[in-house]
């Protein structure tokens, strides 16, 4: 196999109600980091309107997979709700190395992706993204 | 009292039936509030529950319950979809296989508890609990004519919600602005309550 381990990193997710602020912010992401980091969004209601899924949401964890964890990064109220329920819908050896980040999404992807572009671990990746959580 | 794959469709049917059918006054009512979304996304998955109806009724009540609940998760798209998704798993993960009136209670209690857990809520913030809640304290205190009651309670706790101020979900968003309207999942509440209180005096 060529090119970076996938699991040297801890993996990104990002989850918006809007496709679009999904993909942008996922492309700010990619310009930091480019391919050391597990990177998937996903954004949408199930029928494509404005909302979340949680097969999408599972779907993202899926691709952004990595064994050091992944971190998920939110938008509003229903794409926190729908990610928590989606890690517990994970099989159980996945759920512990799941966490969401309780940041703003663009700004909390970014230094999320930066700080896990440096192997640091799920817990300091977490630490790093929730630094910009207003006080 | 006996429940069988007849009686669980028409219950499917009576919970996804009022639900489509008051799919613009919820969107309504999230549009004062929320982001609009509350009707379109309930009938989504309502309209899923419907589509499965046979295959879900032909299964032991708590097997359809949590088969409705997996239905919302997966297909309603905004926050009540894990919010009731989580309220007819817990349904379905506590009510025995062979159940009756007295199962109900226990199970509510279970089911809502899940709900603030999932919600990070309670009663008293402007939401699907402040129906929830009042209408499990019902349905403990048993007694007669429970049935109208608890649809007359649910009625009342949603008509409640006017007055109260958002601390949870979009509509905290608007402090103040909150005030003077029915929470949307309140109503949607009390729509299922009542549907299914009109359905439990059928099977009577």
């Amino acid at each position: 196999m060529t090119g970076p381990d996938a699991n040297a990193n801890v993996g990104i997710v990002i989850v918006s109600h809007s496709p679009d602020v999904a993909r942008g912010t996922a492309d700010m992401v990619r310009q930091m980091v480019g391919d050391e980091v597990p990177l998937a969004w996903c954004g949408g209601n199930p029928d494509g309107g404005l909302g979340t899924s949680v097969p999408a949401i599972l779907d993202a964890i899926d691709r952004a997979w990595s064994e050091r964890g992944v971190a998920i990064l939110v938008d509003l109220g229903g794409a926190e709700t729908n990610s928590e329920m989606a890690i517990e819908m994970l099989p159980e050896e996945r759920q512990g190395r799941v966490l969401l980040c309780n940041a703003p999404i663009v700004e909390g992807a970014v230094m999320a992706g930066t700080e896990a572009s440096a192997g640091s671990t799920l817990e300091e990746v977490r630490r790093t993204a929730e630094e910009l959580r207003p006080a | 009292m006996t429940i069988d794959a007849a009686a669980r469709a028409r219950l499917i049917r009576a919970l996804a039936g009022t639900v489509i059918a008051h799919a613009d006054e919820l969107t309504g009512l999230d549009q004062a509030i929320g982001d609009g979304d509350h009707g379109l996304n309930m009938k989504r998955g309502f309209e899923t529950v419907l589509a499965e109806a046979d295959t879900l009724a032909a299964q032991p009540l708590p097997a359809m319950l949590a088969g409705i609940g997996k239905t919302l998760v997966m297909r309603v798209g905004g926050a009540s979809g894990p919010l009731y998704g989580t309220l007819f798993l817990t349904l379905g993960k506590t009510l025995p296989e062979e159940s009756g009136m007295a199962d109900a209670a226990p199970a509510l209690e279970a089911a809502v508890a899940a709900v603030k857990a999932r919600g990070k809520s309670d009663a008293g913030q402007k939401t699907m609990l402040d129906v929830l809640v009042p209408v499990l304290e019902e349905l403990k205190a048993g007694g007669e004519g429970l049935p109208a009651r608890l649809a007359a309670t649910a009625h009342a706790a949603a008509e409640a919600t006017v007055p109260m101020r958002a601390v949870r979900g979009r509509a905290s968003f608007l402090g103040e602005r909150s005030v003077g309207h029915m929470d949307p999942g309140a109503r949607s509440s009390a729509l299922m309550v009542e549907a299914v209180v009109t359905w439990l005096e059928e099977q009577a």
